[in-house]
């Protein structure tokens, strides 16, 4: 059970977030421009790496701000949390 | 035959407290202090229970919660029994009641000892092997293997006791009150650290506490009476809580970590009466030392398991803190120095210990002139070959071990005795250490697994972090907690410490015997019947990961999750394959450490507690209007209103009529509110929705169709404008969270451009659904001043009115082709307009329906239910509902899905209509559609989504989806059914008014 600092609120159980897939994928301008594998590349390619990833949670029990997180995957360290819209910190 | 082995009083026991209880039917007794294991040993009784597959007889062999033999089962009799309790850790009481387990009909004969005789036919993996052929006969052995399977019996009837659940933030945690856990929560405490000690025994001081080893002394004194000051002085310190009793099951990351603090087990029936039984404590420390000890380890030799072979370790702590002999004749077996003081405790309180067998060639440890002087043979490089005895051990062989420990040489030596003590080392309790996340590296000099680093939330100490001696621990001790709790000194830096020092090693995975290994039973897994055979035999057949050979052979897979054989497994696998410990690894510990029961971890969620419940405004109109409820979601919904005796069937039969035919009244409070407002409503509605919305007027409604980003239909419902940049958005009830969830989430992510401001509103409205041709008439007689025509309240249209002073918003709305009109009334008056609507519409028969009649009008409309009709994969498209899918729009969620190849196939599933050939026939919903029936294997077309009995059209209908159904109208289907076929066909989703004249006609 993680501990998770969210940027707006402080330390929380992480029975009080929900987790939302990888960071950093950001939704096409102009998704009727697309072919059919450049969408799909879009809707449906997640990375699944061990080490560091990015990935997107949200306060959902608390403030219900979506935030993003760089976790390593293989011992669950949380490495960085920093807000929407924000760049991810250098490795 | 019930001897008192009592043969000293003991400051841990209360001897003026005689306590009576019950093992197997017969009264025992036992005093305050003893455990179920204690007081039985006190009566000579060593076979408690059989064990799993040979069904041997087995006795205690530990002292604590690492038991894998004397389990049992406490209050057999009752409903309520427990199974697999632990007899050393069964604190007793007036009453207590325990039987033995996995024996029939009794522990003395037991009718499945006869597998102990057909044991060479049962080697590892052998129901794997046997049962697989010929596979028609596996139920048959199914119901004898379910049958012989499985330790204890469960119970039968709810858990009756209260359970609870307590959060705890501390700044440090100690698990474990032994020395080391007493000095460091001392040390934390006192530098104002808020402190939480827990152990899982009801004494603190671990074996410390017992301990009056001349050699082993702080400040000149017996260390258990130098602890036994330190723990004075520590539980009165003021931020320091101490927790016994408790037991850690599970450390997650992040120093979360779960214990079961068990209240009132040790309690007579009469005190525990209205009492918490045990409570799960969730603790989320900033720090946590890990003082868990370590585990004795026992030797692995022929027929190791008889009851009378008990740990070293436990031994000493039945005579040194219960005044506990365990026999009579006792003989010791070990590796290492501490069977010695085991031996020298039995020896000072005047139990005969007849001989010490040594797999060492010597020792020079002090201990060893003291063994000499009491007169007690040492039988140097020796091992024991055999046992015997069948419910009590009775002798033992013992023959010289040759150079290389490989083979026994010489002559056989009989020793007769009752109880045999072995000490095998020592293993670190490491379980939480790993469970935490944290890895283990292998001490190739010691044998032992130890934490690979401290860091700085967690570390482990004493014992636990490898440390054995007195000296060590105490040194090492100090240094931690220094720079862990950043301190610059510790209260004990300075005591003065005397204690013996190991200096002589050898460690013998598997002791050899005079009898080839196949024909020996060397028990590494004492509870699961696992031998260093069936090990050997994993590895022939080639499985090589430990985690594999783990399983094949079931070692370490029983209610004690191998605390004590693990370390010979990984062992004999090493040198059996000439591979290193080390890289061998150990198999993963998984919590929890000692079983749990389920009421603790469900706490007071149980009944009505088990989840939320949401209730709608109107509910105790319902339950006095005896209304049946069905779940959804959360929420309980009125589900039809049964007069007198009606059946369901014939309620929604009545109340569908009723609402077509003259008025009906629907709660539908349920339906998700989202209030939107903001500059860019508009234009945040248009990138959601399907449809347009700009140019909806203010005062009108629009119904909304969302899909996912994959173009597959994710919500639906009604949004009416309420201003230039207000809108109150519905959704189906399920759906509420996640649709606001999704809406957020774009917001803040995607669109954070747009100034949109989203707030549920779903709790603060009530709406009655007033719907049927006499609705109008009704609503005309609560508001007489509105004007209802159709020019001025329009289908679609929305009005804010005053009803009886409260403010109320309604919707013309549709969801069954009725005129309908949908009064939003703040919640708190919700009850007072839905009475006011009933009370309105008495003299044109208004009649309440619930939820199936709902179900029943829409379908015969044809209207979808997402999540009904819908399960994921339908895009608009598939639902015919083309229309809805604006192809002007730029761009919406799921727009670009709707082009892939994938969706745009023709042949994908559809929703349609069915009609039976026999129109009394409803299908039932999940129904398979096939065209073919005599097809091999037979192709699914789809399945039937929603389906019903008319009344309003007198025959079943149906929505179904079905492949390319689109193209198939007219067409027959079958409906194959377990006695019959039902012949269907393919028609129009809308079944009733097609036109849509009843929503304007003046009927």
């Amino acid at each position: 059970m993680f501990l998770i600092n969210c940027p707006y609120c402080g330390e929380r159980d992480q029975q009080e977030f929900k987790a939302g897939g990888e960071a950093h994928i950001e939704r096409p301008k102009q998704p009727t421009e697309l072919s059919d594998d450049q969408w799909a590349e879009y809707l449906f390619m997640r990375k699944n790496i061990k080490g560091v990833q990015f990935e997107r949670w949200n306060h959902a029990h608390g403030c219900r701000k979506w935030f993003n997180m760089a976790r390593d995957t293989s011992n669950d360290e949380i490495k960085a949390i920093y807000k929407m819209g924000e760049k991810p910190p250098p490795q | 035959m019930t001897k008192n082995l009592r043969v000293k009083s003991s400051e841990f026991i209360d001897e003026t407290s005689r306590i009576s209880f019950k093992f197997d039917g017969k009264t025992y007794y036992g005093f305050k202090g003893d455990t179920l294991a204690s007081a039985l040993l006190a009566s000579n009784v060593h076979l408690i229970g059989r064990s799993f597959k040979y069904h041997r007889p087995r006795g205690i062999m530990t002292s604590g919660s690492e038991e894998p033999n004397a389990i049992v089962q406490v209050n057999p009799n009752s409903n309520i029994t427990e199974p697999n309790a632990r007899a050393t850790e069964i604190e007793i009481y007036e009453g207590l009641e325990a039987t033995s387990q996995n024996c029939w009909p009794s522990v003395n004969f037991d009718i499945g000892g006869i597998n102990n005789f057909l044991a060479p036919f049962l080697p590892a993996g052998f129901y794997y092997k046997t049962f697989m052929w010929p596979k028609s006969f596996w139920e048959k052995y199914e119901f004898f293997i379910r049958h012989s399977a499985g330790l204890g019996k469960s119970p039968t009837k709810r858990d009756p006791d209260i359970y609870d659940h307590r959060n705890i933030h501390c700044d440090v945690l100690v698990v474990g009150a032994g020395i080391s856990g007493i000095l460091a929560a001392k040390n934390a405490a006192k530098n104002n650290y808020k402190t939480l000690l827990i152990d899982e025994k009801n004494e603190l001081g671990g074996s410390t506490i017992f301990e009056t080893n001349e050699n082993k002394k702080i400040n000149n004194t017996f260390s258990s009476e130098w602890l036994k000051k330190e723990i004075s002085e520590v539980k009165n310190i003021k931020n320091l809580e101490i927790k016994t009793r408790t037991s850690v099951a599970a450390y997650h990351q992040y120093n979360y970590l779960l214990a079961r603090e068990n209240l009132t087990d040790h309690l007579e029936k009469k005190d525990k009466k209205n009492k918490i039984r045990q409570r799960l404590l969730k603790i989320r420390a900033k720090k946590v030392i890990l003082a868990t000890g370590a585990l004795e380890r026992p030797l692995v030799f022929n027929n190791n398991d008889r009851p009378g072979i008990m740990l070293s370790s436990a031994v000493k702590k039945y005579i040194d803190f219960y005044g506990v002999a365990c026999g009579k004749k006792n003989i010791f077996f070990t590796n290492n120095d501490s069977a010695y003081e085991s031996a020298l405790s039995l020896h000072n309180k005047g139990i005969k210990v007849d001989a010490i067998i040594d797999i060492r060639e010597n020792s020079n440890a002090k201990i060893i002139k003291k063994i000499n002087e009491a007169g007690i043979k040492i039988y140097w490089s020796h091992t024991i070959v055999d046992t015997s005895g069948y419910k009590r051990l009775s002798d033992i062989s013992i023959m010289k071990l040759s150079n290389d420990g490989m083979s026994v040489i010489g002559s056989k030596t009989s020793i007769s005795c009752d109880c045999l003590g072995i000490a095998g080392g020592w293993t670190p309790a490491v379980h939480l250490y790993t469970q935490s996340g944290n890895k283990l590296t292998f001490d190739e000099d010691r044998n032992i697994f130890v934490p690979k680093a401290d860091n700085s939330e967690q570390i482990c100490v004493g014992s636990c972090g490898g440390d054995f001696e007195l000296d060590e621990i105490i040194k090492n001790l100090s240094n931690k907690l220094k720079n862990f709790l950043n301190i610059s000194q510790t209260d004990f830096e300075d005591i003065s410490l005397e204690n013996d020092k190991e200096t002589s090693k050898r460690n013998i995975w598997l002791l050899p015997s005079d009898k080839p290994t196949g024909k020996t039973k060397p028990f590494v897994d004492y509870q699961n019947d696992a031998t260093a055979k069936d090990i050997k035999l994993a590895l022939r057949e080639g499985f090589r990961s430990i985690e594999h050979v783990k399983r094949y052979t079931t070692t370490g897979m029983g209610t004690d999750q191998g605390k004590l054989g693990n370390m010979h497994a990984l062992g004999i696998i090493a040198d059996t394959a000439g591979v290193k410990m080390g890289e061998l690894g150990t198999t993963t510990f998984r919590p929890p450490y000692t079983p749990l029961t389920f009421g603790t971890i469900v706490g007071r969620n149980v009944g009505e507690f088990f989840d939320t419940f949401r209730r709608t405004p109107m509910n105790d109109w319902h339950i006095k209007n005896k209304a049946e409820f069905e779940n959804v979601g959360q929420w309980k919904r009125a589900w039809y209103y049964p007069i007198d005796n009606e059946t369901m069937h014939q309620a929604v039969q009545r109340e569908s009529k009723a609402a077509r035919k003259s008025a009906g009244i629907l709660d539908a409070s349920t339906l998700g509110k989202i209030d939107i407002q903001g500059s860019d409503a508009s234009e945040f509605l248009n990138r959601v929705y399907t449809n347009a919305w700009s140019k909806l007027a203010i005062g009108k409604c629009r119904y909304g169709l969302m899909l996912n980003e994959d173009g597959m239909v994710f919500d639906d419902g009604v949004t009416t404008r309420l201003g230039e940049n207000h809108y109150i958005m519905t959704t189906t009830t399920g759906g509420a969270a996640n649709v606001l969830s999704k809406l957020e989430d774009y917001l803040q992510t995607e669109w954070p451009e747009l100034d949109v401001y989203l707030t549920s509103v779903t709790d603060h409205f009530a709406t009655a659904s007033l719907c049927g041709p006499n609705s109008k008439k009704i609503l005309n007689k609560i508001i007489p001043e509105l004007d209802l025509s159709d020019e001025n309240f329009p289908h679609m249209s929305f009005k804010e009115v005053i009803i009886d002073k409260i403010k109320c918003r309604i919707m013309r709305i549709s969801f069954t082709g009725e005129q309908s009109y949908e009064i939003n009334a703040p919640a708190s008056f919700g009850e007072a307009v839905w009475e006011k609507c009933i009370e309105a519409g008495k003299e044109f028969d208004i009649t309440p329906y619930g939820t199936e009649t709902m179900h029943l009008l829409r379908a015969e409309k044809g209207f979808i239910i997402v999540g009904q009709d819908t399960d994921g994969t339908m895009t608009p498209i598939d639902l015919q509902m083309d229309w809805i899918v604006s192809k002007k729009k730029y761009d919406f969620i799921g727009k670009r899905s709707l082009y892939r190849s994938d969706t745009m196939k023709e042949n994908r599933k559809q929703l349609v209509g069915l009609l039976t050939e026999d129109p009394n026939i409803v299908l039932e919903e999940g129904a398979q559609i096939v065209s073919e029936l005599n097809q091999k294997p037979i192709e699914m077309l789809g399945h039937v989504t929603s389906s019903y009995f008319s009344p309003n059209l007198n025959k079943s209908i149906a929505l179904a989806v079905v492949k390319d159904g689109k193209n198939m109208m007219g067409k027959k289907l079958f409906i194959p059914m377990e006695n019959k076929n039902i012949g269907v066909t393919i028609s129009n989703t809308i079944f009733y008014d097609e036109e849509n004249k009843r929503i304007n006609a003046k009927l």
